[in-house]
């Protein structure tokens, strides 16, 4: 019993207990200021406005883990809040969120295209990607004044609760945070994306396909910002230019402070969910205590530094 | 190993080293030649004071990027600290003579302080420098906001009309003397010190400059803590342009963005080691180059965020070709 504990414990490694403890103690300190900080109601909401960041999240989670990084999410999340939405207007309500998602793949392909088979460095592909499709929603808007609302549908799984009260938009995230574990814990998939992230000449040199496996991750990414798109425009019912801005960097964040290594290779999906609701936690509590923008940021920043000094620190250089 | 200095060898070698500084060279001539052609003005003294006085704050900004870059790093505070400055810059430089100069030496003294800080996380702090200066980043915004909540401020008039006009009889845009005394006096000494050589050893390889006795942790300290500097000269020449400041983080995240994209475009390599900060200048002009072509050449207004977007593709996109010339694939993994 003793020994199964262990092993329990050993496979939750330090930044997911140490991400998680930060959680219980950012809780425990709300609810110093406001009791309503434990009820059932609060954290529910704050798991539903955590989704999104966890969609997004994930696809970000893949990229990284290949030692590679995807700055086009931002217009990616708001490509698929747009054109799901132009989509409905176009060929009516159906088609909204298949084409929302289907826009965020073409992207994401032409992103692992650019960095798997140009080998052109990712942080300035998906880079230029970002200004691409920047350039593409402008256009769109501005030509034919599409329809922007969002469908019933994208409402619904956005904001509405169904089952047991939990948000139809957590239920998504768990469905696709599973199916992301599975991917990586037990298919040949997901053990190629760690070992590129590891040593790439050495997994081509063992026969993997390491291009197709690049170009898959970034379609996964491109894919997961789009979803997390649709969802957005449902959230606040329309779908709209720049609506994707306040999301790279809480991304990036979320998944490094779940202990992926930024460089790659190493980390767990626990660790991105323990990552997603801290800071999606942080942001809350600091608006609920109405904390000045300026004071949330210098916070926020300070919070990523610190927690990385406890447990993401580098080797010393010796040779 | 390398050819006594001043034979032909020698030339070959630098010229070799230099291949992507003078291609980004040759691109910002034919293109600015391009835009002057098509210019109704031409080549007279206030378009290219006004082309000037935008470029230089890109061309300030991407040379800060440069030497993060260069030791194999990057620095994603980089525009956040420029808006930092100029949120600064819009507050103390102003009044007496006296107190101006003391404002732009605080101005450029907290511009440093914000890379060293930055420096100091990467070096003893041991964490990556994307993910640190991703954080510090908010950080510098945010103390950006406190300085300057609303958009407004103010800077001494004389000074700032003095820096974005011309000197010389009014020849040459005092801007770009600007960035001429910045190369000259800050970048060029420090490229040909130990420190600045231990920034190319550091980028090239980390493990064999440590090897070689190079004082890896103070190189990259003073790449960073330069960086800084560089931002805050960027921050208060924003500062002398709009004659006042503003906390915008998409300010800063267009600058932070197309320093990268600059850096890369003037021929430095993303994995450190090689390129330099000239190249980063001309980098700057090329992207500030693009703008006014689409504005002499009349692009529709909705079209131009696209061409843009797709210009910037391209060209960072340039470098793919060596990939179509390696004979072994294993080239490509390093």
């Amino acid at each position: 019993m003793q020994g199964l504990m262990q092993a329990g414990l050993k496979s939750i490694d330090r930044p997911v207990a140490v991400a998680f403890g930060f959680i219980v103690v950012l809780l425990l300190a709300g609810s110093l200021y406001s009791s309503s900080f434990l009820s059932a109601n609060y954290l529910l909401q704050q798991l539903q406005v955590a989704a999104f960041l966890g969609l997004i999240s994930s696809g970000v989670m893949l990229v990284i883990l290949l030692g590679h990084i995807d700055l086009s999410i931002p217009w990616l999340v708001t490509v698929g809040g747009m054109m799901s939405t132009a989509a409905a207007g176009w060929w009516g309500p159906e088609w909204a969120i298949p084409f929302g998602v289907f826009c965020g793949v073409v992207f994401g392909l032409v992103n692992g295209l650019g960095v798997a088979i140009l080998r052109v460095p990712s942080m300035i592909f998906t880079l230029g990607i970002n200004a691409v499709a920047q350039g593409v929603m402008v256009l769109h808007t501005g030509g034919f004044a599409p329809q922007d609302s969002a469908t019933p549908l994208m409402r619904w799984l956005a904001v509405e609760r169904t089952l047991l009260g939990i948000p139809n938009a957590v239920f998504i995230w768990a469905l696709l945070g599973v199916a992301i574990v599975v991917m990586l814990k037990k298919t040949p998939l997901g053990r190629y994306i760690y070992a590129i992230g590891n040593k790439e000449g050495a997994t081509y040199l063992s026969g993997v396909n390491t291009r197709l496996v690049i170009v898959t991750c970034f379609v996964l990414s491109g894919m997961c910002s789009a979803l997390a798109g649709v969802l957005l425009a449902g959230y606040s019912s329309k779908g709209y230019q720049a609506m994707g801005d306040p999301y790279l960097l809480p991304a990036i964040a979320a998944v490094v402070l779940g202990g992926t290594h930024i460089l790659g290779g190493r980390g767990s999906y626990l660790g991105t969910v323990a990552g997603v609701i801290l800071i999606s936690l942080l942001a809350s509590i600091l608006s609920v205590m109405q904390m000045p923008e300026a004071g949330r940021q210098i916070i926020y920043g300070c919070v990523i530094v610190g927690m990385l000094l406890v447990y993401g620190r580098g080797q010393r250089v010796v040779g | 190993m390398s050819a006594p200095s001043g034979t032909l060898a020698d030339w070959r070698l630098r010229l070799g080293q230099s291949q992507g500084a003078l291609i980004a060279v040759a691109v910002f001539l034919a293109m600015f030649s391009l835009y002057i052609a098509n210019h109704p003005a031409g080549l007279t003294v206030p378009v290219v004071t006004t082309a000037a006085n935008k470029a230089v704050l890109l061309a300030l900004v991407a040379m800060a990027q440069t030497l993060p870059v260069l030791t194999g790093g990057l620095d994603l505070s980089v525009g956040m600290v420029f808006v930092m400055t100029n949120c600064l810059a819009s507050t103390i430089v102003s009044g007496e003579p006296w107190q101006v100069a003391l404002g732009i030496v605080a101005v450029l003294l907290a511009g440093a302080a914000a890379g060293f800080v930055n420096g100091a996380i990467v070096v003893y702090g041991r964490l990556q420098p994307i993910i640190t200066t991703l954080a510090t980043g908010a950080i510098y915004y945010g103390i950006a906001l406190l300085l300057r909540p609303v958009p407004g401020g103010d800077v001494d008039p004389d000074l700032a009309d003095f820096m974005t006009y011309t000197v010389f009889g009014e020849t040459v845009p005092t801007a770009l003397v600007l960035l001429l005394a910045v190369v000259i006096l800050i970048w060029l000494p420090f490229r040909n010190s130990v420190v600045g050589r231990g920034c190319y050893a550091v980028g090239s390889s980390e493990g064999a400059a440590y090897m070689s006795g190079v004082a890896i942790g103070r190189s990259r300290l003073a790449a960073y803590t330069l960086a800084g500097l560089l931002a805050g000269v960027a921050g208060l020449m924003l500062t002398f342009v709009t004659f006042s400041g503003e906390a915008s983080a998409p300010i800063g995240g267009t600058y932070t963005l197309n320093s990268i994209a600059a850096v890369v475009i003037g021929g430095t390599s993303l994995y450190g080691g090689a390129g330099g900060a000239i190249g980063s200048i001309f980098g700057a002009f090329i992207l500030r180059t693009i703008d006014d072509l689409l504005f002499v050449f009349d692009l529709p207004p909705l079209w131009q965020p696209l061409f843009q977007g797709v210009v910037l593709l391209g060209a960072v996109s340039l470098g793919a070709a060596r990939v179509f010339r390696v004979k072994n694939r294993l080239e490509l993994f390093n």
